[in-house]
């Protein structure tokens, strides 16, 4: 879709653009009114941005840690009961909004970080779930059934034969869970937490487009290098996979 | 090598496999053969306990399989499957070196092990070593399969319709592969097919299965000629019996004095193939290199299964073919 | 093979969810709507009339432990569960709200959740196993729409909390309400509209598919916050600076730039599952198609396009739960919608007025998703995966 190119310009431009956010003034000046300043100065841009990922980053690997051992649990024999609950609990709980989940835990958790964090870690946990009961069900059966007549132990089947081949649909449901993450992350700055949507809600309370724009463009530069990162990754996996 | 003691599985009300006792020698081959659901497959499963009986028992050696953890029976057990099951994530050599190193063996030794494997199976170490089984023919990944099942030379090699997936060229020639190699190895093997052909070529004894019973065990002549019950019969055949017959004796087995016309068949001809000639050439005889002749009369005497009155050749072996009808004695 | 169970293990995860919010407070109360309260349970704060309800609650959780329940009747003890849970709520905020202290307020606590959530997947596990035909969970989805409606009109919810900021505004409350429709579903009307020919185009002339798909996807990551906050500098801009625009209906504030955003999220699962449909029409039916004599407008609406209904379905669904989730965020930039709520209450912190935003909202997606499951399911369709904006 993206070519290389057009992805590592994207990430110089980013990187550019957080080392020094002045010298982009002109560019974005156009898009400010009376003279208001052109770049978010409030907080250095390079903080915020670091804070932003490290809570994806935290909210996502605990998702992924706890929606593939739940995925694994109820593919195991001893958990399989709960199979047909977990599929309809996942398909229900895609349904809630991001949005709604996040406002639901400010009374749990009040204001900051840690309500965000909550909600991404829960939002995250149902893509990340569904994608590793799919790679875990859909196993090529004589694959299975050569791992078991060899007389490999269920841990060894599981860590050496079905994680493996499960691999690329799995990290596929962590991408999809860490670009949501990072837009809804935006959106915990309207309950105070440190992300880069404080620079688009300092836009709109200013009615200053310039960081709305900068802060917007920051995320998506972000949310496409991700993307393409997990994207390459998974392909990685995909031909270590023998798919 | 392998005793089956009144082994029994049922689901629910319902036995998949119904009080079955079968014993299996040391380097001996037996097919199971039957219909579709005639539970050879589910019996092939108990004996590495990827199935548990639900009653009955199963001695390896000796030892009853009951007393083992499963995952320890299995590693002492080749398995193989139609569709070769090989893990796609891993190398040809990987796949082949996977249960040398679920028992911990040094990597010299299953580097070794996996190249004298490639050898063995005419797939050149240097050339497939590291190739994925995807990257293989169909053939070779069968040949890679069974590989992988001998890997830690297992005294006792289960294979449920291993060839099923391969067309019959490639068939054949991993039919012959097979028999070569366990002529090498001496590996006792249990195989599971549906077809008798295929049984008939391979198997010291057919083992003919229907509805979860064991109905016959024994070697392919008596199956054929003296088949226990009409439904033996039905399921060995009965059209093709004469040419299943002829199949199994070599021309060397019923060559007499005489001269005829023509090139020389090999002493190791099948009596079917060398019908095939006769009719096919319109002559009566076909000379033998080495001597003598195979007549139209002797062939057509030893399709009705009455071998014992012709003169030579009944008399030399009344067994299978190739495959001795005993099996060597337990060393 | 050890003999089965006589207690199911998801019998029994329900049972201790349940028993432990029967265990934790039932209620909050708190003097006024902003100031933390006193946590009750259901028996403190019913007195005995909150035994007489706890004991057949409890009851109705042990009978779940049974493995050999039917599913029929784990069914009918979630579904009846859930309802006795929420008279109980409703009946223990009456009885809390003393007539003198009208600006007491009671609210759900912990405890009622974990109760609620314990029927709620007990019926779900039920429904999971029973796998009923299309008609009969159009029925259930029915009946448990009328049945919250019915709950919700009688009053007997009338002193939680949440009721109470509904009565305090309700004509907020359901201009709000149609405003939040008017939002998702015009949104998804206009990516209809533009999305499906535009999904044919890219299907008849694969040059484009690259480009739209990639310039679609990229729209994707732009962060709804952002996506909203542009559009109310850019139709300002466009107001004022284009001519005959405004009087059009363009402008940078009110609800239109809200529309737009949501509309530019949608296109996406239109456009690209309008193709993959077309593209998944088998190879011999539309070969037989034109072998027939069919014309090319002919083979697109009488066969490409019901073949295609499906998949298409399955994207409506994306659409619209996502829409309804995202058009929370129009709150935030003027746009109505009960993200209104939502964002007022965070600001004053009152979060009774956050969850009168936040609980429609769910309650709207949830119905929206099953409601359009089941109508893909009816077109002979699974959905398919989700691509979602936040």
């Amino acid at each position: 879709m993206i070519g290389r190119a057009a992805l590592a310009a994207a990430a110089l431009l980013l990187a550019a653009f957080l080392i020094s956010p002045d010298s982009f003034a002109p560019l974005l000046e156009p898009l400010t009114r009376r003279g208001a300043p052109a770049v978010y100065t409030q907080t250095s841009l390079w903080s915020l941005t670091v804070s932003h990922l490290a809570l994806v980053a935290g909210a996502i690997a605990a998702s992924a840690v706890i929606a593939v051992g739940l995925g694994v649990l109820v593919t195991r024999d001893s958990g399989r009961d709960f199979l047909p609950l977990a599929r309809m609990v996942t398909a229900v709980g895609q349904t809630f909004p991001p949005v709604a989940v996040l406002a639901l835990a400010v009374p749990v958790l009040g204001f900051g970080d840690w309500p965000t964090l909550l909600a991404l870690f829960l939002y995250g946990l149902l893509p990340i779930f569904e994608n590793t009961l799919a790679g875990l069900t859909t196993l090529p059966p004589q694959v299975v059934e050569a791992a078991r007549g060899m007389g490999m132990t269920p841990a060894q089947r599981l860590w050496r034969v079905e994680l493996p081949l499960a691999l690329p649909v799995i990290l596929s449901g962590v991408r999809l869970s860490a670009v949501i993450a990072l837009s809804t992350a935006a959106i915990g700055s309207t309950v105070a937490a440190h992300t880069l949507g404080e620079v688009i809600i300092a836009g709109l309370l200013s009615s200053n487009a310039a960081f709305v724009v900068q802060g917007g463009a920051v995320i998506a530069t972000l949310a496409l290098l991700i993307d393409a990162g997990f994207r390459a990754a998974e392909s990685a996996a995909r031909s270590r996979a023998g798919f | 090598m392998i005793e089956i003691e009144h082994l029994t599985r049922r689901y629910g009300p319902r036995a998949v496999v119904n009080d079955v006792s079968l014993t299996v020698q040391r380097s001996e081959i037996v097919a199971l053969v039957g219909t579709s659901g005639s539970g050879k497959t589910t019996l092939l499963r108990m004996i590495n306990r990827l199935v548990e009986p639900s009653s009955g028992r199963v001695r390896i050696a000796g030892t009853d399989t009951a007393t083992l953890p499963p995952h320890q029976l299995r590693r002492r057990i080749g398995y193989a499957i139609q569709g070769h099951g090989l893990f796609p994530h891993r190398s040809v050599a990987q796949n082949i070196a996977t249960v040398p190193r679920l028992l911990g063996w040094d990597r010299a030794r299953i580097d070794a092990r996996v190249d004298e494997l490639l050898d063995l199976f005419q797939l050149p170490p240097e050339e497939f070593r590291d190739r994925r089984p995807q990257e293989l023919s169909g053939g070779q990944q069968q040949r890679v399969g069974v590989a992988r099942a001998l890997a830690a030379r297992p005294e006792l090699l289960l294979m449920d319709e291993p060839f099923g997936a391969l067309d019959p060229v490639i068939r054949a020639q991993a039919q012959q592969d097979l028999r070569r190699i366990q002529r090498e190895l001496g590996t006792t093997l249990l195989l599971v097919t549906h077809d008798m052909t295929e049984a008939m070529f391979l198997a010291h004894r057919i083992a003919v299965m229907d509805d979860g019973r064991l109905l016959q065990c024994a070697p392919a002549r008596d199956i054929l000629t003296r088949p226990a019950s009409p439904l033996v019969q039905a399921l060995a055949g009965e059209q093709a019996r004469p040419f299943h017959l002829l199949s199994l004796s070599q021309v060397a087995d019923l060559a007499q004095p005489g001269t005829a016309e023509g090139p020389p068949l090999a002493p190791e001809t099948s009596l079917r193939d060398a019908l095939a000639q006769c009719l096919w050439s319109g002559r009566d005889a076909l000379p033998v290199a080495g001597g003598g002749v195979v007549t139209l009369a002797a062939l057509r005497q030893a399709a009705s299964g009455e071998t014992g009155r012709t003169g030579a050749g009944a008399s030399v072996k009344a067994g299978v073919p190739s495959p001795p009808a005993s099996p060597p004695a337990p060393q | 093979m050890s003999a089965a169970p006589r207690i199911s293990r998801q019998g029994l995860l329900f049972a201790l969810i349940g028993l432990a919010g029967l265990a934790l407070p039932l209620v909050q109360l708190r003097p006024n709507r902003i100031v933390p309260g006193e946590p009750l349970s259901l028996p403190a704060s019913l007195g005995w009339p909150g035994w007489a309800l706890a004991v057949p609650l409890a009851a109705a959780l042990l009978a779940l432990l049974p493995a050999r329940l039917p599913p029929w009747a784990g069914l009918a003890l979630g579904l009846t569960g859930a309802l006795l849970s929420v008279l109980a709520l409703g009946w223990a905020a009456t009885a809390l709200i003393a007539p003198d202290a009208p600006l007491a307020r009671v609210s759900p606590a912990a405890g009622f959740w974990l109760l609620l959530l314990a029927f709620a997947l007990a019926a779900a596990d039920a429904l999971a196993r029973l796998a009923p035909p299309v008609a009969w969970r159009w029925g259930l989805l029915l009946g448990t729409v009328l049945a919250g409606a019915a709950i919700l009109s009688s009053g007997v919810l009338g002193d939680i909390s949440v009721m109470r900021e509904y009565q305090s505004r309700h004509d907020v409350f359901w201009r709000e309400a149609g405003r939040h429709l008017l939002l998702a579903f015009g949104s998804l009307g206009l990516a209809l509209a533009t999305g499906l020919p535009l999904g044919v185009l890219v299907h008849q002339v694969p040059r484009l598919r690259g480009a739209v798909l990639g310039a679609l996807n990229a729209v994707q990551t732009v962060p709804s916050l952002a996506m909203f906050g542009i559009m109310i500098p850019l139709f300002g801009w466009i107001a004022a600076t284009v001519p005959g625009a405004a009087a059009a209906g363009v402008a940078g504030i009110g609800a239109f730039p809200a529309l737009v955003a949501l509309f530019l999220y949608s296109l996406l699962p239109v456009v690209s599952n309008m193709a993959v449909g077309l593209a998944s029409v088998p190879p011999p039916v539309a070969e037989a198609a034109a072998g027939l004599g069919m014309t090319r407008a002919q083979r697109l609406w009488r066969v490409e396009l019901p073949l295609a209904l499906p998949v298409v379905l399955a994207a409506v669904r994306i659409v619209l739960v996502q829409n309804i989730g995202l058009t929370v965020i129009a709150g935030l930039i003027g746009g109505g919608g009960f993200g209104a709520f939502v964002f007022q209450g965070l600001n004053q912190t009152a979060m009774d007025l956050v969850l009168l935003g936040a609980l429609p909202t769910i309650a709207l997606a949830l119905v929206a998703g099953v409601a359009l499951g089941l109508l893909t399911a009816q077109a002979g369709g699974a959905p398919l995966e989700r691509t979602a904006p936040a």
